[in-house]
């Protein structure tokens, strides 16, 4: 599976309400590698991996994912999604929630034990969620993706709020399994989470600025970080444009 | 449907309502104390030992709709129902996983009711307490498929606790308990016999009067079972993976 694309999304449309949020938008997400998506808030970012595990409404454009049509009932517990605000119940103890969603897709108390350690979620496991922290839910419902061992984990914004010491360790987790052969979508708002991605798509208004590594999103804009590309980006579409007219 | 998965939401969801201590105590005191207030309210009258058996039936339906419609809504609210259906979790393991817990807890309720009644309050049925039991359950257990199937149409708490007085109180003043269901004007008499709350009194008031009353209790009861079926498919159908 190594060298494949884990996600291939061909001219997706996407209307919400009437409106045009995703105006076909072409992209191919490798496999094994963890893939940053990137953008300000209101940008797509989360519309596009509704789209991915197929439980968004499209208005056109095809969406791949492992071979097969997002969504499809084979996929089900062969992705892992993380939605920004944890989908957990809060009136459950973590070790419960983890279990539960572990069970679903198969998986016993040794993935659950594994999945609460990866997030240093151990020590509070007989807590409910509703005791916990805003940082410690989100790891709740991180740490229920990861018990199913999905091919694709598909992570919104999985470490907004949390201190420094624990995001290090999550991006080191995206690396070791994606060196285990998963493949992650893990998206972001900010942008000096860049650096840690091996891939990285740029998005704003629905559309792709940039599909590239760090590195050459660097040696391409001449900026010295993630954020000041993003801006050189900007500017020259806007130019770009400019000139169009 | 998978019945791993089915029964796996069962448990998680009686987990959900063995944590919440306060609720477990309502949902087993009310009717009681709903019970004794009727028995007191029509002392020393006949009244009691012929709607009694009634409301023993109408209290579980009134109440599982209501906690089953907040449950599913706040399942979509916190973003776990999107979740649920974005993995393997068929729609129908989702409904029957939600019926299954609140009938072992319907079950729980309908025994402590009906003995409260009998016991404490000396309500007299001709026919066997059991029967009186089966049906309270599957009264409960519609009122769980039929919450299910409404919050399928709410999307704020708001709208979820008005489809109570919409979807309940209707099948009540139609359900032959205030003027018997005969004696409505025809159209209403008609509309009556295609709602399930008519079907749950008239069992109910078979047992409270006939010392063997299955010949009339069964059909009723067949009845019930179809609609409660009825609903939950019509609940799986109406959920939808994709949303806007």
């Amino acid at each position: 599976m190594m060298n494949t694309a884990a996600i291939v999304i061909d001219d997706l449309l996407v209307r919400r309400g009437g409106v045009v949020v995703i105006p076909g938008l072409r992209v191919c997400v490798p496999a094994g590698q963890v893939v940053g998506l990137l953008g300000p808030s209101g940008s797509g970012k989360s519309t596009l991996m509704r789209a991915v595990v197929g439980v968004q409404k499209i208005a056109g454009g095809t969406v791949t994912v492992l071979g097969q049509v997002a969504g499809s009932p084979a996929l089900r517990s062969r992705v892992g999604y993380v939605t920004q605000s944890p989908s957990v119940y809060a009136d459950l103890t973590v070790r419960a929630n983890v279990a539960y969603f572990a069970g679903l897709v198969g998986q016993g108390s040794d993935a659950v034990d594994k999945a609460l350690a990866e997030v240093d979620l151990s020590a509070v496991a007989d807590r409910k969620v509703e005791r916990l922290s805003g940082g410690q839910r989100s790891r709740v419902s991180l740490a229920a993706a990861l018990a199913g061992d999905p091919e694709l984990l598909v992570l919104d914004e999985p470490t907004v709020g949390l201190d420094p010491v624990l995001r290090r360790d999550l991006w080191n987790l995206f690396h070791r399994l994606a060196g285990a052969g998963r493949s992650l979508l893990v998206s972001s708002h900010v942008m000096d989470e860049a650096t840690r991605c091996d891939r990285l798509l740029l998005m704003r208004d629905g559309s792709l600025l940039s599909d590239s590594t760090p590195d050459e999103l660097l040696a391409r804009t001449g900026a010295l970080d993630a954020e000041a590309a993003f801006l050189h980006l900007i500017d020259t579409a806007a130019d770009t444009a400019e000139e169009v007219v | 449907m998978n019945p791993r998965l089915t029964l796996l939401t069962a448990s998680r969801v009686l987990q959900q309502i063995r944590a919440d201590r306060r609720t477990v105590a309502l949902l087993l005191i009310v009717p009681c104390v709903l019970m004794g207030l009727l028995a007191w309210v029509f002392q020393d009258t006949p009244v009691f030992d012929q709607v009694g058996p009634a409301l023993l039936g109408v209290f579980p339906f009134v109440v599982m709709f209501i906690v089953t419609s907040i449950a599913t809504l706040r399942e979509r609210t916190s973003g776990t129902l999107e979740r649920l259906l974005a993995g393997p979790l068929g729609k129908a393991d989702l409904m029957f996983g939600y019926a299954i817990a609140f009938g072992l807890v319907a079950i729980i309720q309908a025994l402590v009711a009906t003995a409260f009644a009998i016991y404490v309050c000396d309500l007299d049925v001709a026919g066997p307490v059991w029967v009186l039991v089966v049906i309270a359950v599957l009264d409960a257990v519609l009122g769980t498929a039929l919450g299910l199937l409404a919050s399928a149409f709410a999307h704020t708490e708001f709208q979820a606790v008005q489809f109570m007085p919409a979807f309940i109180l209707p099948q009540f003043l139609l359900c032959g308990l205030l003027v018997a269901r005969d004696r409505l004007p025809d159209v209403l008499s008609t509309t009556s016999d295609f709602l399930p709350l008519s079907y749950a009194v008239d069992a109910m008031s078979a047992v409270a009067s006939q010392v063997e009353p299955l010949g009339d209790v069964g059909p009723d009861l067949g009845i019930i079972a179809a609609w409660v079926v009825a609903a939950l498919v019509l609940g799986a159908l109406t959920l939808r993976r994709r949303t806007d």
